[in-house]
């Protein structure tokens, strides 16, 4: 992917109210907006980039499933069926005692798998360079990205857009 | 602007729940004459066991076992209602500054379960409170008890009484403070009175802390008065605050399909669904926390509480459907966002948890009172419908006497913008 070059619209604006309606705006018009670069979470952000809901909590759910069925399995499998020990009078197997096992397993995958999930989807690496379209969205810009070889409209119609909605500068940027 | 129409506490909803009452009460006396019936043909068999164990069943020792859950469940609704209201103020919560007016509709009922617990225990404590018998404290009595002599310093009537009425007066006393600045707020406006609430409800959260716990002590494990846990508390707490919070749930849904409360928005009824939720997982963990460790240790004396309820033909399906119905179901059933978020879910999941903390309550007291002469019938519904009917009463009553929306409240907008 290093060598093809994607030529990016970039629009800067200074308010977020300014911001989601300018969004909505834009969609409405068909642009497709590659990403948003904001300083600070946005209210109504996600509804605004008809985002759909997070699956990361199937991935959770699964994840947490795995860790129930490890943990009783490996606990069974020492305790019951492969060196049966009698523990303080209990049965070869003692369920409840498993339990606080079980839960811990189950929230130790889930919160691993999650946070790895998460890193692998938004392409997190610790080697990995960060794509840095504008350094004023860590401070006091947000600014919207519009990869100009998805959409139909030209440079200058959404560079019209974008500053009838409020933005305060439209720039140019190439990434690849 | 004008916020949500103001509750009328139509006539048609009087009757109706005259009706529900009536039924309650026809429930309850069916239950008696089929108690008193099933019973004539064992007689002999307990009069030869009362011989030995000095006990003799009669069918107002049931009916006063129920009063007395149905005592402490609402009670327990009741008080929580107004903690939920003070963790509100002190959290300064902005997301439910439009139904807080339910909460204190809810508080109303503390001066009713006062009266009803002074008269339960005044006429049933032998009944229901095997300490209370004078005979265990003599030593020259044949059925003189060492163990209950010891804790004597503690369980005696007089203390438990002044205790009763000392947490009684308090929660009212807080409660009557709390509602008299809400009040005046809807007057004057302004951030004072919101501030001087702060205040109060965070008196009232340090008192609710202790006095739960306390009050679990001597409502529920004095009936095993040998048997103690130390997770009594917070499980009696855990089982009236996620009670409380169903309760509240279901309040503000019907306030709003009445189109009382249409402001309303999904995400309020998220945070609430996601209190059910958090809170019914929680009630679970006490609940385990206490099995554990006494299946773990194995020591007789603490045992015994639960060979009474899991090795009892009568009590043990319920041991079971406590755990279905208040947590296997609510975890899988509450747990996607959507079933949170829409009311039709919350509307099957609030009674069976409501219904699930009652059986708790049954479990708690039933087995400690009546042993083998338990049961659940018309008698245990009865006189559940009938509290049920009496707390919707008096706390539709008090929904419809002031504002059903606290429209001074300075959280208020934020209330009506919530979004999670």
């Amino acid at each position: 992917m290093a060598d093809s070059i994607k030529n990016f619209v970039l629009g800067v604006f200074e308010d977020e109210d300014v911001l989601l309606k300018a969004i909505t705006k834009v969609r409405k018009e068909g642009v497709n907006i590659h990403e948003v670069y904001s300083p600070f979470p946005v209210h109504g952000i996600e509804k605004a980039l008809g985002y759909n809901r997070s699956r990361l909590s199937i991935a959770a759910f699964l994840f947490g499933m795995t860790g129930t069925c490890l943990a009783l399995t490996m606990m069974i499998y020492m305790m019951t069926i492969d060196w049966p020990m009698i523990i303080g009078g209990k049965d070869f197997l003692p369920f409840p005692t498993f339990i606080p096992v079980t839960f811990e397993m189950t929230v130790l995958l889930s919160a691993f798998g999650m946070v790895g999930t998460f890193l692998v989807i938004s392409d997190l690496k610790p080697w990995g360079k960060a794509k840095m379209f504008d350094i004023r969205s860590t401070d006091d810009k947000h600014i919207v990205a519009i990869e100009l070889e998805k959409n139909k409209l030209n440079k200058t119609k959404i560079t019209k857009l974008l500053k009838a909605s409020g933005a305060s500068e439209v720039n140019e940027k190439q990434m690849d | 602007m004008s916020l949500g129409k103001d509750y009328i506490f139509k006539s048609q909803t009087k009757k109706q729940l005259l009706i529900l009452f009536s039924l309650g009460i026809l429930l309850t006396i069916v239950g008696i004459f089929m108690i008193i019936n099933g019973d004539s043909h064992h007689e002999e068999v307990s009069n030869l066991a009362s011989e030995s164990s000095h006990y003799e069943f009669h069918w107002y020792q049931r009916f006063f076992s129920n009063l007395w859950i149905n005592n402490v469940y609402f009670t327990g609704i009741s008080v929580s209602a107004v903690f939920f209201l003070a963790i509100q103020y002190v959290a300064q919560a902005g997301w439910s500054a439009g139904l807080i007016r339910i909460p204190i509709a809810m508080g109303s009922w503390l001066p009713y379960a006062f009266i009803l617990m002074l008269l339960v225990f005044g006429i049933a404590n032998h009944d229901i409170f095997h300490w209370t018998h004078e005979y265990l404290y003599d030593v020259n009595d044949y059925r003189y008890d060492a163990i209950i002599d010891g804790k004597k310093a503690y369980l005696n009537v007089p203390f438990y009484l002044s205790r009763m009425i000392l947490f009684f007066v308090i929660w009212y006393l807080l409660y009557i403070i709390i509602v008299k600045e809400s009040d005046k707020e809807d007057v004057n406006g302004g951030e004072t009175h919101w501030r001087k609430l702060f205040t109060i409800s965070a008196v009232f959260v340090v008192v609710y802390a202790v006095t739960s716990s306390v009050a679990a002590w001597d409502w529920i494990l004095s009936i095993d008065t040998h048997w103690f846990s130390t997770m009594i508390g917070w499980y009696v707490f855990a089982s009236w605050w996620v009670s409380s919070l169903a309760f509240i749930t279901l309040i503000v849904i019907a306030l709003k399909e009445n189109g009382n409360l249409d402001f309303i928005n999904h995400s309020v009824i998220h945070d609430l669904g996601k209190f059910v939720f958090a809170f019914s997982v929680f009630w679970t963990y006490i609940w385990f926390s206490q099995y554990l460790l006494i299946y773990y240790a194995h020591i007789p004396e603490e045992t015994i509480y639960y060979v009474e309820r899991v090795k009892s033909g009568i009590y043990a399906p319920f041991f079971y459907l406590n755990l279905i119905c208040n947590f296997f179901f609510p975890f899988l059933f509450l747990m996607t966002r959507a079933s949170k978020r829409h009311t039709r879910f919350l509307k099957i999941a609030c009674p069976i948890i409501l219904f699930g903390h009652f059986i708790d309550f049954y479990l708690m007291v039933t087995p400690g009172v009546l042993k083998d002469n338990g049961g659940f019938g018309f008698m245990e519904i009865g006189v559940l419908v009938v509290y049920l009917s009496l707390f919707l009463f008096v706390v539709l009553r008090s929904l419809s006497s002031r504002r059903l929306v606290a429209k001074n409240h300075p959280m208020l907008e934020e209330s009506l913008h919530h979004d999670v």
